[in-house]
C-alpha cells in the first residue's frame, strides 16, 4: 500500500526530489529538454490556436491567411454565430447540449456507483459472470447494438427525444465507469465495512454513509468525463434527433457546415470555438482530477 | 485521499487476465460471517437491477436481435425475410466492403503505432525529474478531450484545405499534392494525424506505468554497465509491458470504431473517392440512409468478429510477451 501510495502521488505530481548540484552539462540537458518539449507543444497546440484566430478573421482570410495575428480583426463572426441556425438562437443549442450532459452525469454517478459497489464489495451468486460481462463490454463495438436499439426506441415512440441518449447512462451500461468505480473502491480498506457491519449497519447504510463520501474523487472524475463525452457525442444525436430545435451543439455544427458554411465560414469558426470553450474550461479547472482518473483506470476521455 | 492500490498496470492486468484475476480474488477475498450472506444476496441483486435490466434490454437482447437481422434482408420500411447467409456472401462481392475494410485497416495500422510511439516518447521525457512537468502534461493532454468533437473535425477540414496551412507549409518543400482533403491518396492521413494528436491520453497511462518501475532496477543495471538503450530494452519495455498491452488493446479496439470525425470530413460516401470510407461510417449509411438494416447488421457483426479475432490474437501474444512483475511472488 505504501509503495503504491507513493507511486500514485508521483503520478499525480512528479516533484523535483533532492535537487542535485547543477553542473554545466546538467544545465545544457535541461535546456535541451525544455526546447524539445516546447517545440512539440507549439505543434500540438497549433490547431487550438488556429481556431482562436480564425474566429476573428474575415471570411476570405480564414483559410489562406496564415499570419498568427489577424491582419483584419472582425467581431462579425461572433455576431452571426449567436444568431444560430434557421431562426433558432445559439443559446438554445447550448441549453440542449447542457440538458443531455447534465442528465448523463446524474445517471452515470447513480447507476455506476451502486453497480460497482455490488460487483466490487458484495458476494452473491453470478457476480463473477456479471463482472466478466462488464469487462467484455469494454471491448465490444457498440455498432452491433445500434440498429436493434433504434428499432426498440422507435417502437417505444421516443425517437426524436433525448430519452435514447440518456437512458443507457441510468442503467450503468457504460462499462468504463463501472470499472473505474470498482478500481477506486478497491482502494478503500475493507476494515471500514467490517467495522460498520459490527456496529450493525446494513449494506445500504454502508454504501450511502461510508462508500459514497469516500468515492468522491471517482464521482468527480466520472462526472467530468461524462459531461465532456456527452458534450462531444455526435453519433447518438445524429441517429435520434431530427428537429433543429432539439439539436445539441455537434448536430448544429454539422448542419451549419452543410448549409451556411459556404457563405459564412467565419460564423462557423466562431461557433466551433464557442462550442469548445466549456470543455476547455472544465479541463483547466479539473485537470488534476482528470489525469489522475485516467492514470488509475485507463479510462479514455 | 483514498489511493487505489491498483494503478495503471493492474488495470492492464485486469483486461489481460480475467482468469488470473479470479484466482487472485479467491486468495484475496476474506471469509465473512454467514449472517451477512443473505443480506448480500438481496442487496447485490437490488444494486445490480439497473445494470441487469439495461444489459438484457439494451445489450444482450439487441446483440441477438442484430444477429438474427443479419440473416434477413430487413428494410426499415419494406420489412424483410430470412435469407440465410446471403448478406454475408453479398458482403464479399460488395466493392464498398473491400474499400471500407481497406480504409479502416490502413487507419488502424498507421494511427495506433504512431500515436503510441509519440505518447511513449513524450511520457519518457515527462517522467524525468524536471520543472514544469504538470504544465506540459496538461497541455499535451488537452487535445484528447476535444479532438473527437464535430468542431475540431471542422477545424481539421480547414487546416487541410487547398491553400490551407498544411498545403502552404508543404508547398515550401515542393509539395504539389494540394490540401489533403481533396487528395484521395493522402486524405486518410488527416484522420491519422487527428488520432495522433490525441496522444496525451495514452501518454498519461504510460507516465503512471513508468513511475512504478522501481528505480533500483536502473541503478543495478547501471552498475553492471548497461547503457541507456540496454536499460530501455531490458528494463523499461518489460516492466512497462502490461501498460503497453493495455494501451495497444484499447487504442486498436477504438480505432476500428472511428466514426464522428470521419463522418464530418468524408461524409457518408467517404470522399474523396471513398478514401475516408470508414467501416462504421458505411454501417451508418447502410442502416440509416439506405435503411437496409438487415445488411447493415451483417456488416456490424463482421466488425464484432474482426475486433474479436484481433483481441484474441493480442491476448494470445500477450501471454508470451507481457511480463507481470510480482505475479509469482504474490
Amino acid at each position: 500500500m505504501t509503495a503504491a501510495t507513493t507511486a500514485e502521488h508521483a503520478a499525480a505530481e512528479p516533484r523535483v526530489v533532492g535537487r542535485r548540484q547543477r553542473t554545466g552539462a546538467e544545465r545544457g540537458k535541461s535546456v535541451l529538454w525544455h526546447l524539445c518539449l516546447l517545440a512539440s507543444l507549439v505543434v500540438v497546440l497549433y490547431p487550438a490556436f488556429w481556431v482562436l484566430t480564425a474566429s476573428i478573421k474575415p471570411n476570405a482570410d480564414i483559410i489562406t491567411d496564415l499570419s498568427p495575428i489577424p491582419t483584419t480583426v472582425t467581431w462579425e463572426n461572433f455576431a452571426s454565430a449567436f444568431d444560430g441556425l434557421a431562426g433558432v438562437p445559439l443559446w438554445r443549442f447550448f441549453w440542449n447540449s447542457f440538458v443531455i450532459a447534465a442528465l448523463s452525469v446524474v445517471g452515470i454517478v447513480v447507476s455506476c456507483s451502486i453497480t460497482a459497489y455490488a460487483l466490487g464489495r458484495l458476494e452473491f451468486p453470478g457476480r463473477k459472470a456479471m463482472f466478466a460481462v462488464v469487462i467484455a463490454t469494454l471491448l465490444l463495438p457498440g455498432q452491433v447494438m445500434l440498429i436493434p436499439q433504434y428499432l426498440i426506441f422507435s417502437e417505444l415512440d421516443v425517437v426524436n427525444t433525448i430519452f435514447p441518449l440518456v437512458i443507457g447512462k441510468f442503467l450503468a451500461l457504460d462499462a468504463f465507469f463501472v470499472f473505474m468505480y470498482i478500481q477506486f473502491l478497491r482502494g478503500i480498506p475493507r476494515e471500514l465495512d467490517q467495522a460498520a457491519t459490527i456496529d450493525g449497519a446494513g449494506h445500504f447504510r454502508i454504501f450511502f454513509s461510508i462508500m459514497l463520501p469516500l468515492l468522491r474523487p471517482a464521482i468527480v472524475t466520472s462526472s467530468i468525463f461524462t459531461f465532456i463525452g456527452s458534450w462531444n457525442d455526435f453519433m447518438g444525436p445524429l441517429i435520434y434527433l431530427h428537429e433543429i430545435e432539439k439539436f445539441p451543439l455537434p448536430r448544429l455544427l454539422q448542419s451549419y457546415n452543410n448549409t451556411e458554411a459556404v457563405s459564412n465560414y467565419g460564423g462557423m469558426m466562431a461557433m466551433t470555438l464557442l462550442s469548445l470553450v466549456p470543455v476547455v474550461l472544465f479541463f483547466l479547472v479539473f485537470q488534476k482530477f482528470l489525469i489522475k482518473g485516467i492514470a488509475t483506470s485507463g479510462v479514455k476521455g | 485521499m483514498t489511493i487505489p492500490s491498483t494503478a495503471a498496470p493492474p488495470a492492464a492486468h485486469e483486461a489481460g487476465a480475467l482468469a488470473a484475476q479470479a484466482k487472485q480474488r479467491k486468495r484475496g477475498g476474506r471469509r465473512r460471517p454467514a449472517i451477512s450472506r443473505r443480506g448480500e444476496l438481496l442487496t447485490g441483486y437490488t444494486f445490480m437491477t439497473p445494470w441487469i435490466i439495461g444489459s438484457l434490454v439494451f445489450t444482450l437482447g439487441p446483440m441477438l436481435w442484430s444477429l438474427y437481422l443479419s440473416f434477413t434482408d430487413y428494410h426499415l420500411i419494406l420489412g424483410g425475410d430470412f435469407i440465410g447467409l446471403d448478406n454475408y456472401t453479398a458482403m464479399f462481392a460488395d466493392p464498398m466492403f473491400s474499400r471500407a475494410v481497406k480504409v479502416t485497416l490502413l487507419y488502424v495500422v498507421l494511427a495506433v503505432p504512431l500515436k503510441l510511439l509519440a505518447s511513449l516518447a513524450v511520457a519518457m521525457l515527462l517522467t524525468q525529474k524536471r520543472r514544469g512537468i504538470g504544465f506540459y502534461r496538461a497541455a499535451f493532454y488537452m487535445p484528447s478531450l476535444i479532438a473527437m468533437s464535430v468542431g475540431m473535425a471542422l477545424v481539421w477540414k480547414a487546416l487541410f484545405a487547398a491553400d490551407g496551412p498544411q498545403d502552404q507549409f508543404m508547398s515550401l518543400f515542393g509539395w504539389e499534392g494540394g490540401g489533403f482533403i481533396g487528395n484521395p491518396d493522402v486524405s486518410i492521413l488527416m484522420l491519422v494525424l487527428l488520432s495522433v494528436w490525441t496522444f496525451g491520453a495514452p501518454m498519461v497511462i504510460f507516465m503512471a506505468g513508468l513511475l512504478q518501475v522501481p528505480g533500483e532496477l536502473y541503478e543495478a543495471a547501471e552498475v553492471d554497465g548497461a547503457g541507456k538503450w540496454h536499460r530501455f530494452v531490458h528494463i523499461t519495455i518489460p516492466m512497462l509491458s502490461p501498460v503497453i498491452f493495455f494501451n495497444v488493446l484499447m487504442e486498436t479496439v477504438h480505432a476500428f470504431q472511428m466514426f464522428g470525425p470521419a463522418f464530418i470530413i468524408g461524409g457518408t460516401a467517404g470522399g474523396p473517392a471513398w478514401s475516408t470510407l470508414f467501416y462504421t461510417v458505411r454501417i451508418y449509411a447502410l442502416a440509416f440512409v439506405d435503411l437496409r438494416m438487415g445488411y447493415a447488421s451483417a456488416w456490424a457483426w463482421m466488425l464484432v468478429l474482426a475486433v474479436g479475432v484481433v483481441t484474441l490474437i493480442m491476448f494470445r501474444a500477450a501471454k508470451n510477451l507481457v511480463y507481470y512483475a510480482g505475479e509469482d511472488n504474490k
